[in-house]
């Protein structure tokens, strides 16, 4: 057979991608459930890292059950909703206008017996997405700690909003001043923001991600403010 | 096997560790070496992901190098690429959460490194499977030496540590020394290639050019 035909090459691609594709879906199908597993491991992973535990390798999912004693969803007027906190897209409900957004809540008892409520946040940063948990005290207003990932932010620089160095600054910020909401902000350092939020060090070098950082927990911790105003009264 | 096969089955896989290098003697693949060097431990993973789609490619295209139609061999050629560089990334997310979060889409980009083009037009279309293997192994292994170098002194010199560990010791920045920020720019990936093969080349003067 002529190898250089159209009819040859036509029928040569066509079982290439054929074969091709065959393999490449065997793969995928039969990888997937690991798959899943890890994405759900990293995700209780990030949760617990926003109340500073950092489970031991393999024990992610185990430590993830015996600390959040409680995960519900609330609705933008602070009451609970039915739903599974653990499946929520933060991502798709950010999108929603605030009043019909539905958040996830984890509630954390800690070894000391300490109640931690965790609240997930979605954003921008400056090449693609970023998200972050942050854990708050039983007094709904003191921060303890927080988490912050991103999907490509640039390394050394962004990326470093991931770094314990950068989050744990959040710790014992207030949220809540004579009764107003008023979410952390991320301002450049040796500034100040411009209302009377409680605020940390950005990242220099990393400007665009560290307002990012700042817009989110704006745009994202407002949506939880009914909710906490409830735990407060 | 012949004498003469010994031999040249030897350079296939020696050669490209420095007198062929890919990296920096055929100038290819730099645009991954960017991405990726601001760190040890990616830069040894993308290494390895490099050596196994290079070496797989390399055979496959071997094997059915009679078969393919000299007017779609580019688009065969990155057909089984793109497949097996798909492969390496699901399994990196199954086996290796972490590494692949950190690889992100860089391992989707070994599609466009033009190591993996270069060598399947220049030897595997033309080589037995065996030497086409060795090629690709020779190859991977010479872009990884040069990845890991660059890495090293990027990591070193733009974070004090290496493989994540700290290095350089808490008394050298009470004492003044501060992390270069520049190293870990894109930009300085390409001054650490051009002083590894300004290096090079001064060893090897044979290689310099007029």
């Amino acid at each position: 057979m002529n190898k250089q035909s159209n009819t040859y090459t036509l029928i040569y691609i066509i079982v290439l991608v054929a074969l091709v594709g065959t393999g490449l879906a065997f793969t995928s199908m039969s990888l997937r459930d690991r798959q899943q597993q890890n994405i759900a491991a990293e995700k209780m992973r990030q949760i617990l890292a926003s109340v500073h535990i950092v489970p031991d390798k393999g024990q992610v999912i185990s430590d993830f059950d015996k600390y959040i004693t409680e995960q519900y969803i609330v609705d933008a007027a602070g009451n609970r909703v039915e739903g599974d906190a653990f499946d929520v897209d933060v991502a798709k409900q950010v999108a929603l206008p605030a009043a019909e957004r539905r958040m996830p809540v984890f509630e954390c008892t800690l070894a000391d017996g300490s109640r931690k409520y965790i609240l997930a946040a979605y954003g921008a940063g400056l090449w693609g997405p970023i998200w972050g948990y942050v854990s708050v005290d039983a007094d709904a207003s003191t921060v303890y700690g927080a988490y912050f990932g991103h999907q490509g932010e640039t390394p050394g620089l962004g990326a470093e909003i991931e770094k314990p160095a950068f989050s744990d600054q959040f710790q014992g910020k207030q949220m809540f001043k004579d009764g107003r909401f008023l979410p952390v902000e991320v301002v450049k350092a040796g500034q100040k923001p411009a209302g009377d939020n409680d605020y940390v060090d950005g990242i220099s070098g990393g400007t665009v991600t560290s307002k990012g950082v700042s817009a989110m927990l704006d745009n994202c911790l407002t949506s939880y403010s009914e909710y906490l105003n409830k735990i407060r009264s | 096997m012949t004498m003469a096969e010994k031999t040249s089955n030897k350079t296939v896989l020696f050669n490209p560790f420095s007198k062929n290098n890919p990296v920096i003697v055929q100038i290819l693949g730099i645009c991954s070496e960017l991405a990726v060097t601001a760190k040890l431990e990616p830069a040894i993973v993308m290494g390895m992901s490099v050596i196994a789609v290079l070496a797989f490619s390399n055979v496959i295209i071997s094997l059915i190098r009679n078969t393919i139609p000299n007017s779609i061999r580019i688009i065969v050629q990155l057909v089984v690429v793109a497949g097996l560089v798909i492969i390496v990334s699901e399994l990196l997310k199954a086996y290796a959460y972490e590494v692949s979060l950190q690889l992100s889409v860089f391992i989707g980009l070994i599609i466009t490194n033009c190591i993996l083009m270069g060598r399947l037009e220049a030897f595997a279309m033309a080589n037995k499977p065996w030497p086409s293997f060795l090629d690709g192994i020779g190859n991977g292994i010479g872009y990884t030496i040069i990845l890991v170098i660059v890495a090293f002194f990027r990591e070193l010199l733009g974070s004090g540590t290496l493989m994540g560990y700290q290095v350089v010791p808490q008394s050298f920045y009470d004492a003044g020394y501060v992390n270069n920020g520049l190293m870990i720019l894109p930009p300085m990936a390409l001054v650490v290639v051009a002083c590894i093969i300004w290096v090079h080349r001064s060893i090897n003067k044979d290689l310099q050019e007029d």
